[in-house]
């Protein structure tokens, strides 16, 4: 039986619920993503062609230039943003473009949490209480 | 501040970096005497020039800020924008953003390179610097003491002359977390970006901090410059040490305890992953740029150039500091006669890198940057990394040998 719930140590903004957009793969809004189309673009990354708007990003790290944190901001002016952020780990670029986006965001976990949880799995991020809650799985 | 005696601005500066801070565990603020900021308009948009308008429009006193604040190339060289085919729009949007920062009391550097040309931070300075590239040399050869700062921490930190204690201001988080040996010397800045890209990719993530050793000569400061930027896009790393190299690490022990992690990285690491970037052999736009050039590597270039005459467009992108220079000692005459163009203030993929891709139909990019080959695949490019030599040949052929 999987877990419902996970325990983040690392918790920013207010509770959301959405579906789940999973991968085992570092993020870069710059790197990673067509902005205009809300699509990520890198052909290598295991979610190329995907629309990650309105989704809860589930993954693994934050990596790349220190551009995702106005982009997000931008991202969100137009409504083609992510509901949410769930990372194994983050870097402060992440953290400091959530902080002025206003994204929800979770880190750190006791596990590794791209493997925990699939595309569509229903999910609330509730920062407040440091934890991760899976409504119902795919 | 925070109570906003000193105004809104300084108030919202802090009420961001308690976030970012409360985020990471900062117990306290710790006083930064720099802080350089990354803001290219394809990052800001609208949205983000219109929040610094809206900061420029309160009164002088409140808005202006309280330490040296230098900002990151720009998204264009206003005086080639046309030849680039970039948008009025996008041009117009750029004058909107620095007439906000002027504003605001923000020096416009425009630069990448600082540390070559401006201020170098030093051993334990403490400072609020954007840009990767400018953070890890900072951190790693200076020995200065900065987080990964992004635009409007950068800024924030400008305001408020601190900035949250965490990460790589903190003795602990300094230290080594996996070593690597190296068994082979680059010779070239593109063979020390790859390897850099390499030492990035095994260590993955910001808070791994590379020790490296292997490494008996000092590199030069242009080859250390392409060896971090190329780790930091990669792996997201803000620190590595070179024993009896860089000022923290004068033995292992100083950085790092022993029963690391041990990878080996030799040169054939470094041939796997430039083969995997050539995928043709026919060339577009060959660039050079990310980081940008200092005056060597642009004088290095003007020989190069000599006698050439190219058939695919040659863009050299350095900063505002070096041009100058350059332009005194006839080094952007060289190049430019053959065909080349030198572009100043900004960086290449920082300057709407798909639109200028779409309007000039370019796709295969030679360039001999590490960092900006990792970039350039998700703006639909297909680049290319090979030695300022064969990218030059390129340009007068057409085709990468």
């Amino acid at each position: 039986m999987r877990p419902t719930y996970y325990i983040a140590r690392h918790v920013m903004g207010n509770p959301v619920r959405g579906t789940a957009l999973v991968a085992n793969e570092g993020f870069s809004a710059r790197y990673d993503l067509d902005r205009i189309r809300g699509i990520f673009s890198r052909p290598e990354h295991k979610l190329a062609g995907q629309s990650y708007s309105d989704r809860i990003l589930v993954l693994d790290t934050a990596k790349g230039g220190v551009a995702s944190a106005w982009m997000l901001y931008e991202m969100a002016s137009r409504n083609m943003v992510p509901l949410a952020l769930v990372f194994n780990s983050v870097n402060p670029i992440m953290a400091q473009g959530a902080a002025h986006a206003g994204l929800p965001m979770l880190a750190g976990f006791d596990c590794d949490i791209t493997g925990e949880l699939v595309n569509g799995d229903e999910l609330e991020v509730d920062p407040p209480g440091r934890v991760l809650r899976v409504i119902r799985r795919e | 501040m925070l109570a906003g005696e000193l105004g809104p601005v300084r108030k919202l500066a802090l009420e961001h970096q308690i976030k970012v801070g409360d985020f990471f565990g900062a117990v306290d603020f710790v006083r930064v005497t720099q802080a350089h900021i990354m803001a290219d308009t394809e990052s800001l948009g609208e949205a983000g020039v219109a929040w610094l308008e809206m900061l420029a429009s309160l009164p002088s006193k409140e808005r202006r800020v309280r330490i040296p604040t230098i900002t990151d190339p720009r998204g264009t060289d206003f005086e080639k924008s046309a030849e680039l085919k970039q948008a009025p729009w996008m041009v117009e949007l750029e004058r909107r953003a620095i007439a906000a920062f002027v504003k605001l009391g923000v020096l416009m550097t425009d630069t990448c390179i600082n540390y070559q040309t401006v201020l170098p931070a030093t051993r334990g300075e403490h400072v609020a610097f954007g840009d990767t590239g400018v953070v890890i040399y900072s951190n790693s050869i200076c020995g200065a003491r900065s987080n990964f700062e992004g635009g409007p921490s950068a800024l924030s930190a400008g305001l408020s002359g601190r900035t949250p204690r965490y990460g790589f201001h903190l003795d602990g988080a300094r230290r080594a977390t996996l070593a690597i040996r190296i068994d082979w010397v680059p010779r070239s800045l593109d063979e020390w970006g790859a390897l850099g890209g390499v030492v990035g990719k095994l260590a993955g993530n910001y808070w791994a901090v590379p020790v490296i050793e292997g490494l008996e000569a000092a590199p030069g400061s242009d080859a250390l410059k392409h060896f971090g930027a190329a780790m930091a896009s990669f792996g997201s790393v803000a620190l590595f040490h070179i024993v009896g190299v860089t000022p923290e690490a004068a033995r292992f022990e100083d950085v790092a305890d022993r029963g690391l992690p041990l990878h080996r990285v030799g040169e054939a690491d470094v041939r796997k992953l430039c083969a995997s970037y050539r995928q043709d052999d026919g060339v577009d736009v060959v660039v050079f740029s990310a980081p940008q050039l200092s005056l060597m590597e642009l004088a290095h270039l003007a020989e190069l150039c000599e006698g050439k005459r190219f058939v695919v467009p040659l863009l050299a992108v350095t900063s505002p500091q070096v041009k100058p220079d350059a332009q005194r000692m006839g080094f952007i005459e060289r190049i430019e006669s053959a065909g080349g163009s030198v572009l100043a203030g900004m960086c290449f993929y920082q300057s709407y890198a798909r639109e200028m891709a779409e309007a000039n139909g370019w796709k295969r990019l030679a360039t001999n940057s590490a960092k900006l080959v990792n970039i350039l695949g998700g703006y639909g490019y297909r680049p290319m990394l090979a030695s300022m030599e064969a990218c030059v040949d390129a340009a007068q052929t057409g085709k990468l040998a």
